[in-house]
């Protein structure tokens, strides 16, 4: 399942740091961030709770880059 | 501005003042009659520098913690930090002010071509009208049903897709596709998404989910385009990596190798450790490549937004990348070039009036189902009465003969006037030949034609204009009507009597007779030609407003039937390019040059500033200019 997110975040640079991150969460089957669009496109794997694994996303997110955000 | 903006302009002004009144202290000499004259003007100018700079250390800080050094604020950090060391007090200050200025710039641009893209591309309803009951009752979108009606009135965008139940009215369809007359729309016709209604109420029966609406697909389709970057913003992401730390080796190698060789000669004035630092920190300045990586995917994004504002939308950057270069364009016929409808264009060799004519052969073919005989009916245009048709028989592949108010009438092609023994005349046009006998004795034929596009000639013109090679026109029909038609808007080459499978292999062929570089562009109207669009470099689909299929295989669509917005396309993606290239150009330029002279000393850290704000704003401003549309000259 797709699903896209409204994120904030400052610099393009910031943005790749967040599409990595949020790549290597478990239950993120891929995900692309699209920086000029200000979307996070998150494709789930099979069966994965989407709120849970958004969770784990923002949590990634703030690690590497603590000055954006996402609306879940 | 949003809010973060405004305070960072609110630091940057204060912190300006601050360095203001500190410099002219400064030139006028007070600051040196102050007691501890050296610790004092440090304490004082490093406040300007931390209300500008306090967030960019914190981020250099956290950098150094995750081991992600070699980033923007790291450079910045190490280069201001260095000056203040050195007692470059202003100059350390200054140039973290203007890397925030530059910042602040450069996100405001951002947002600034953000929203005009979002303008441009305002075609997201709010809510629908749903009729619940008898009473409207005003819902989300996606609340919305297939099946459910809705009510559009006057000046509402219409929500979903659907069909029309009752009212007439008009829809302004700009946002789609850059078309700026309106359409008019009636009871019992399919209507889109995204149109505005203009002048009647319409009662619309929902066909398709909020989800899969013409509206949602092309709001998903524009907002995903800058995802797939084009070669040049993969090649500066590329080079970027390289670059940062070859300049900041290089800036270390300019700190500390040259002092060392001159303590190791006994120069005569010494090791100089300050000045080769200072000129080190300065190449660091120099080297932020901030300019580039910022103003190309600018570059490309508002050049998408231009593309979708004119009706073009284009699926990436590296699409819109592709399509600069187009050296081979290769067409469909039906449906591209010409209009992929059938058309009565004349009626020849007869005796008796036009009018009865076309009235006989309506009625002969009042129970087909085929084109060639729907069009026959539309062009009689009047109701037809079926019970003055008698005997009717229809000979496969050959006509229909039936008994039209007492007549025998066989409409059809030659092989039908054979077999009744009436003498067809051939037709000179190039079309399908309607003959028609009456009685057993030749009346004359119809001639029905596929016309060929408004704009098709012009836009084939202007594509040899802009220096497109090869224009090749690829068709399933036969070889006198392809290649009249080919002739007649001026394509170079043209292959006829093809299966769909061979215009597969034909495209093969042309693919592998051009250079890596060129682009091979096909054009089709997404019917049956999958295969082929994805199989070419840019695959462009057209008039594919509500074709779901022709969105999901094509690069490139046009949302309407107009081939001159290719034309338009080409343009939009060749100034997108030249602006790229004009920025990595002056970017380079100048900061080599820079670069140079700092490594020699000529610049100081004011030429640094600029080669690293000053450039940037310049390359952001160049690539705002993307958003303009060209106009076909």
């Amino acid at each position: 399942m797709k699903k896209t997110y409204k994120i904030e975040v400052d610099c393009a640079n910031c943005a790749n740091l967040m599409e990595e991150a949020a790549k290597k969460v478990e239950g993120v089957a891929s995900c692309t961030v699209n920086f000029m669009a200000l979307k996070m496109i998150v494709e789930f794997a099979e069966g994965a709770d989407e709120k849970a694994v958004m969770k784990n996303v923002v949590k990634a997110c703030k690690k590497v880059e603590d000055d954006c955000e996402i609306y879940v | 501005m949003t809010k973060k903006q405004k305070k960072v302009l609110i630091r940057i002004i204060i912190s300006t003042v601050l360095l203001a009144v500190l410099m002219i202290l400064e030139k006028t000499g007070i600051l040196e009659k102050l007691p501890f004259s050296r610790w004092t003007s440090l304490g004082l100018f490093l406040i300007p520098y931390l209300v500008i700079g306090y967030d960019i250390l914190k981020k250099a800080g956290k950098g150094i913690i995750k081991g992600r050094m070699l980033d923007e604020c790291f450079l910045m950090a190490v280069a201001t930090i260095g000056a203040f060391a050195l007692s470059e007090y202003e100059e350390g200050a200054a140039v973290m002010l203007f890397y925030q200025i530059g910042e602040l710039f450069q996100s405001v641009a951002v947002g600034k071509s953000r929203k005009n893209i979002s303008d441009l591309m305002d075609i997201r309803p709010d809510y629908a009208n749903k009729e619940v009951d008898g009473s409207i009752e005003k819902v989300d979108p996606d609340e919305v049903s297939i099946g459910d009606i809705i009510v559009v009135q006057p000046g509402e965008k219409v929500p979903l897709d659907g069909k029309v139940l009752s009212g007439n009215s008009s829809l302004d369809t700009k946002a789609l596709t850059g078309e700026s007359v309106p359409r008019s729309i009636k009871e019992g016709e399919e209507i889109i998404s995204g149109c505005i209604n203009l002048t009647g109420v319409l009662r619309i029966e929902v066909t398709k989910e909020f989800g899969e609406s013409t509206v949602s697909k092309i709001l998903e389709l524009v907002e995903n385009a800058s995802s797939r970057k084009s070669k040049s913003e993969n090649f500066i992401s590329k080079f970027a990596r390289v670059y940062t730390p070859v300049v900041c080796f290089g800036a270390l190698a300019l700190a500390i190798l040259p002092p060392v060789i001159r303590l190791l000669m006994h120069a005569a004035e010494g090791p100089m450790w300050s000045t080769w630092v200072l000129r080190g920190l300065t190449f660091l300045v120099i080297s932020c490549p901030c300019a580039l990586v910022i103003s190309i995917p600018l570059s490309f994004f508002a050049g998408i937004g231009a593309a979708s504002h004119a009706g073009i939308l284009v699926k990436g950057s590296n699409y819109l990348e592709r399509l600069a270069n187009t050296q081979i364009a290769v067409f469909d016929k039906t449906g591209t070039i010409t209009k992929g409808e059938f058309e009565v264009s004349g009626v020849h060799h007869n005796e008796r009036e036009d009018e009865e004519i076309l009235r006989l052969a309506a009625y002969a073919e009042c129970a087909s189902s085929h084109p060639i005989a729907v069009s026959l009916r539309k062009h009689y245009g009047k109701e037809i009465d079926r019970s003055l048709v008698e005997d009717y028989e229809e000979i496969s592949g050959e006509g229909i003969t039936a008994k039209i108010e007492g007549k025998t009438v066989a409409v059809g092609n030659e092989k039908l006037m054979r077999r009744i023994g009436a003498e067809a005349i051939p037709c000179n046009h190039v079309g399908t030949i309607v003959h028609i006998a009456i009685e057993g004795s030749y009346a004359g034929h119809i001639l029905i034609a596929d016309g060929i596009k408004e704009g098709s000639k012009e836009a084939i013109e202007h594509l040899k204009k802009i220096g497109v090679r090869d224009l090749v026109m690829l068709t399933g029909d036969a070889k006198s009507v392809g290649e009249a038609v080919a002739k007649e808007v001026g394509m170079t080459d043209v292959h006829t009597e093809l299966m769909p499978g061979d215009k597969v292999s034909e495209v093969e062929k042309l693919m592998t007779g051009k250079t890596v570089k060129e682009t091979l562009l096909f054009v089709g109207d997404g019917i049956n030609d999958a295969p082929v669009l994805t199989r070419a470099d840019v695959g462009v689909a057209m008039g594919a407003l509500g074709s779901d299929a022709a969105i999901e295989a094509a690069d490139v669509v046009l949302m309407d039937d107009d081939l001159r917005k290719l034309v338009t396309g080409i343009q939009i993606s060749k100034k997108t390019l030249r602006i790229v290239y004009e920025n990595i150009a002056l970017a380079l330029l100048i900061k080599l040059a820079c670069l140079g002279l700092g490594a020699l000393g000529f610049a100081n850290m004011w030429w640094a500033i600029f080669a690293d704000v000053g450039v940037m704003i310049l390359a952001v401003c160049n690539s705002i200019r993307a958003l303009r549309v060209p106009k076909i000259k």
